[in-house]
């Protein structure tokens, strides 16, 4: 096959994953763009086996096809979606090692010889390399083989940045050695590049997880891509950088909903000792401006300290005018009496696994008339749109499921939210709590519906480590604490 | 034009291009996003093909092997999960006309 007949085609084939992603952007269509982009990667590795001489490694490429077959076979029939953030992890890395073994065939073979092929070739080393230990460690740390919680060690950021010097100092030395010594560097390389994936995702833990499979999706695509300069493959190259284009928008969506940067991510310093959101309550904002700030909700509200805000939404909402502090055998009460209820779910509902109860829930409150909607934040899970893969699982329509800039303005108006599992995306500390981690990150205003039922399993706070001031509860507030299965139990109790 | 400077305007491009049509997708739709983009990443799997096909030593062939299978399987479980998932997500409309 002639050279700019292989052009033509990879054009043409690029444009067919730009309009299988185009499609992806409407739910109705989403599935048959997911399969117009698989169809032309399976044309682009039929064009590849055609045009390229397979004489002498035949019995390799086609073990491998088929092996590499015979696995994704089984594994697509047996991933759970609860597992959907390991396993995405794993594919990617499994798309590092590719990346990396290319890059490394390409230099040892001496089919790279220019400048540009050996730098190209250190480059895609150095990055499928970080992309495949990192995922590695991210998928084995979501799937609980590796400590949840962030592991540093001592000097971990001055390590962290020393295995990055050795890798910018080994990509530049890569194109001037002599080619004896190219296979001894690419080791090299190699180690540094694990080592610095091992000590970059090794310090994230929980909420910050979305952020960083972005992050490593972002990079197999750039490894693909320069992969692809460094052998010449104008197909590889445009599909591997549309591939990174989509990681990196997808990671800075999460940074901003999460008001991380992303150096603090790979870099460390995330974590920092909460102060007391009750400490700083008085000298900041209060949780109605941020919103009215933003345009979404309540321009007409009274701006409010916190503590009164809680105690005028309660006067508004105690019917019947107990003063008692609620009780979980309220709590159906609670339910019988809302007309319209704003589910909240979070990570803690995948980990119970409640989706089910959650499902039954909405059923029983649609079949007595009241309006029932879903408020999903961007963060919530781990890994960007996680809640809605779960929620569809149990058939919950995707039309309930609300994005937080639609539905916060809703929370006023609204008779009782309940929520699931969920912690900081939900704690009003992050409009109040100067100096925390979560200090302006946008949360679901839930602390503004009348009523609030919190399923949680305890009062500790989420992993950003901030206490939440709706846990003290308030005649408003109705904390149902233990495992998410058992409080929706308790909910459901009376129905 | 040399072959460096269309493959550098071709990476451009598609990162322009891929950057715009993906910030059209809601975030409804981001796992599944995420796992499609993360079996075209898979695309890899035309490099290591190539090389493997060069390679002469036993060494090289079996890393290319191992590689291939790599890839594989980062290409069709990626689009096989990423279907399933998809096919879950559907409407009221569409719960309403399965009788559900």
């Amino acid at each position: 096959m002639s050279d700019t007949l292989y052009y033509i085609f990879s054009v043409l084939l690029s444009l067919g994953v730009l309009y299988g992603i185009r499609l992806m952007s409407k739910v109705k269509t989403a599935a048959l763009g997911n399969r117009v982009s698989a169809l032309c990667m399976l044309a682009a590795a039929a064009i590849t086996l055609m045009r390229t001489d397979l004489s002498g490694s035949l019995p390799y490429i086609i073990t491998g096809l088929a092996g590499g077959s015979l696995v994704s076979l089984l594994m697509t029939a047996r991933a759970k979606m609860i597992q959907m953030p390991q396993i995405v992890g794993l594919l990617n890395g499994l798309g590092g090692l590719a990346s990396l073994l290319a890059a490394l065939l390409t230099v040892s073979s001496g089919a790279a010889r220019s400048a540009f092929e050996l730098t190209t070739s250190a480059l895609a080393l150095a990055v499928g390399t970080l992309t495949f230990s990192g995922s590695l460690v991210a998928a084995g740390k979501l799937h609980g083989q590796l400590p949840q919680k962030p592991l540093v060690y001592p000097g971990h950021s001055a390590l962290t940045v020393f295995a990055a010097l050795v890798m910018v100092a080994l990509i530049t030395l890569l194109p001037l050695s002599a080619h004896g010594n190219s296979l001894l560097l690419s080791l090299l390389l190699i180690l540094a590049g694990l080592i610095f994936g091992w000590l970059f995702a090794i310090r994230v833990g929980g909420a910050d997880m979305p952020i960083t499979i972005s992050l490593l999706n972002s990079t197999s695509g750039v490894a693909a891509a320069i992969a692809g300069m460094a052998l010449g493959d104008i197909l590889l190259v445009a599909v591997g950088g549309i591939v990174g284009a989509s990681g990196l928008l997808l990671t800075q969506i999460m940074c901003r909903s999460m008001n991380r940067s992303l150096g603090s991510v790979i870099f460390g310093g995330s974590v920092h000792p909460a102060a007391s959101p009750a400490a700083t309550a008085s000298l900041v904002r209060n949780p109605l401006s941020q919103a009215s700030e933003s345009g979404a909700a309540a321009q007409d509200e009274p701006i409010r300290p916190e503590g009164q805000h809680c105690e005028t939404l309660c006067e508004d909402s105690a019917s019947g005018g107990t003063a008692a502090t609620p009780v979980p055998a309220d709590a159906p009460a609670w339910l019988e009496k809302a007309q319209s209820v704003i589910i909240v779910p979070g990570y803690g509902m995948a980990i119970s696994q409640a989706q089910e109860k959650v499902k039954l829930l909405l059923d029983t409150l649609q079949a007595a008339g009241k309006q029932v909607r879903f408020a999903i934040h961007p963060v919530a899970g781990r890994m960007p749109g996680h809640m809605n893969v779960l929620l569809a699982e149990v058939d919950i329509p995707y039309d309930l499921l609300c994005e937080m800039e639609d539905i916060n303005r809703d929370f006023p108006s609204t008779d009782l939210a309940i929520v699931i599992g969920a912690n900081d995306v939900i704690n009003p500390a992050a409009n109040t709590a100067q100096g925390t981690p979560i200090y302006g990150m946008p949360i679901l205003n839930v602390s503004q519906a009348k009523r609030v039922i919190i399923c949680n399993y305890d009062k500790k706070p989420g992993y950003a480590g901030v206490d939440n001031p709706l846990y003290e509860g308030g005649q408003h507030v109705l904390l149902l604490l233990g495992d998410a299965k058992d409080s929706l139990d308790v909910l459901l109790s009376n129905k | 034009m040399s072959m460096e400077i269309i493959l550098i305007v071709v990476f451009v491009a598609a990162t322009l291009l891929g950057y715009k049509l993906i910030n059209a997708v809601p975030s409804l739709l981001h796992t599944p996003l995420m796992s499609g983009m993360n079996a075209l990443s898979g695309i890899t799997l035309l490099g290591i093909i190539a090389v493997t096909a060069l390679s002469d030593s036993v060494a090289g062939k079996l890393a290319g092997l191992v590689g291939i299978i790599a890839a594989t399987i980062n290409v069709v479980a990626g689009f096989g999960v990423t279907d399933r998932m998809l096919r879950m997500f559907r409407g009221e409309q569409q719960h309403k006309e399965n009788g559900q």
